[in-house]
């Protein structure tokens, strides 16, 4: 095997991370985490999670999740049918006091959300114009040819990190997972999280239409939320890993 | 001198009206009142998103129709019988009135109409069927999370504003029910081809769960804006936020099409 694997960050020099890349990162990290906590207080009003269109207390759900006191509540009165067949469709009242918090939490999550689409766009934009994607963010070629790319994740998984240099040039890991994030990731939480507005499905069926329906995209919106989830605590463990002190001055102060 | 003054005047004022334009273009189709804030950041963000989605989205799209085969089962929840003391809406005056109501299976019902309209009456549920009907299979997207899709069957709610004759200052559209909830739609939501007030759900009378005798639709927005047990409605000019029985001042957004 080989003993020499591609370690891009070792030994070159780093330029620091532009001003523009740490007011939008800090940005961010103040807007996602206003957006996880204000959405798992939206979840825990309703637990459940459905596929399609539709989907409520007396439908089947895809899974619920023990979230909060109103998982598997039971105060419901007897069902009505709706029509003749007694196995068709019911009304049932519900008796249940449940837990709800949507009121702030709702238009916390929308206000924190335009925010993020701000942040998305100056992204977008600045990495296009400044270079800082096709410098830093896309994969070179040779970074992805199998046997440098499986050697760099060996190394990774047996937590051999390189110290850092605070900044780009970033390892191919690194820039697939940044530009996983930004240009994936996010914008489909945004995507999802428009799809189960009543006004947008009116004015833009397709939207929903694209995620196969407004609980689908509720239901892809909570898998995206675990996603990022996942990154972060990744991401938070690879500042620690490669020099907790120096990346934080690097995002914070320049170099 | 006083020439003068305007000629130096006049620049200033051009920029200020040009300022003024871009803003106006910025926040375009918003020469109309908002809601008030109360300087809370929250219900800030809530006239914004409103604002944005009147810019941005089409007015009359309609919401997506259904099959009959698409229907599923729907809870009843918030007031499910104003006229039962024990629930959180009742009031004397107006809970005993619907349960006297109910007993006679809403005979002696009347949806009055009131404000800016050129002809103010009491609409009686056959009032009601007499005007043209509209049968919509549609979702009902609960701010809580979840959906249903039922069948509702009522009158435009344009074709009521248009029979009782609307006049031109009208703005918004208020709905008083016997649970004493009240709360108002703007026009656009009030002439959408799709709200209606609905007196029918799947084929059958309206239950007494889902708002009988009869209750708004407003498919463009969360269900919390489909006022149910309609006892009255106001056209109106001025935004009114009903005070602390309105949304706003109890911490919710008024505009719910989010």
């Amino acid at each position: 095997m080989s003993e020499t694997p591609i370690r891009p960050l070792a030994g070159s020099a780093s330029r620091g991370h532009a001003p523009w890349v740490r007011l939008v990162h800090w940005l961010i990290v103040v807007v996602v985490l206003t957006l996880a906590y204000s959405g798992v207080v939206i979840l825990m009003a309703h637990p459940r999670l459905y596929w399609g269109w539709s989907g409520n207390d007396l439908t089947k759900p895809l899974i619920e999740l023990p979230l909060g006191r109103n998982y598997r509540h039971s105060g419901w009165d007897a069902a009505i049918a709706f029509f003749d067949d007694p196995k068709g469709a019911v009304s049932q009242v519900r008796t249940y006091d449940i837990f709800n918090q949507n009121g702030w939490a709702r238009s916390l999550h929308f206000l924190v959300a335009w925010l993020l689409v701000a942040a998305l766009a100056i992204f977008g934009a600045a990495s296009l114009f400044t270079g800082h994607l096709r410098r830093d963010l896309l994969p070179k070629g040779e970074e992805l040819h199998a046997k440098a790319f499986w050697s760099y994740v060996r190394d990774h998984l047996v937590l051999r990190i390189t110290p850092a240099k605070g900044g780009p040039p970033y390892g191919v890991l690194q820039k697939l997972a940044y530009l996983g994030v930004v240009f994936i990731a996010l914008p489909v939480m945004v995507l999802t999280g428009l799809s189960m507005s009543p006004a947008v499905a009116a004015g833009w069926p397709w939207l929903p239409g694209l995620f196969g329906g407004t609980q689908s995209a509720r239901t892809i919106h909570f898998v995206f939320l675990c996603l990022i989830a996942l990154f972060l605590i990744v991401h938070v463990l690879m500042v620690f890993l490669s020099g907790f002190g120096r990346q934080m001055r690097a995002m914070s102060w320049g170099k | 001198m006083n020439m003068a003054r305007n000629d130096l005047l006049l620049p200033r004022r051009a920029l200020v009206g040009g300022i003024a334009t871009l803003g106006g273009l910025a926040l375009a189709g918003c020469s109309d009142e908002l809601p008030p804030t109360y300087g809370n950041i929250l219900r800030i963000g809530d006239d914004f998103t409103y604002r944005a989605q009147r810019m941005l989205l089409p007015r009359n799209a309609l919401v997506r129709q259904f099959d009959h085969a698409d229907i599923t089962s729907m809870p009843a929840i918030g007031t499910t019988n104003p006229g039962n003391a024990k629930e959180p809406g009742f009031s004397t005056e107006f809970g005993e009135a619907y349960d006297r109501l109910r007993k006679d299976d809403f005979a002696g019902w009347r949806l009055e109409v009131a404000g800016l309209v050129a002809r103010p009456g009491a609409y009686s549920l056959a009032d009601l069927k007499a005007l043209p009907a509209r049968t919509q299979i549609t979702r009902h997207t609960c701010e809580e999370g979840w959906s249903a899709i039922a069948e509702w069957t009522g009158a435009p709610l344009a074709a009521l504003l248009s029979a009782a004759g609307m006049l031109p200052n009208a703005r918004y559209v208020n709905f008083h029910a016997y649970d004493e909830v009240v709360d108002n739609i703007d026009l656009v939501d009030a002439l959408h081809p799709q709200t209606i007030l609905a007196y029918g759900m799947n084929g059958r009378d309206l239950p007494p769960g889902h708002g009988a005798p009869a209750r708004v639709r407003v498919e463009t927005q969360l269900g919390y804006k489909s006022i149910k047990f309609l006892r009255r409605i106001e056209v109106v000019e001025k935004f009114d936020d009903f005070g602390k029985k309105g949304n706003i001042q109890n911490g919710w957004s008024w505009y719910a099409g989010i």
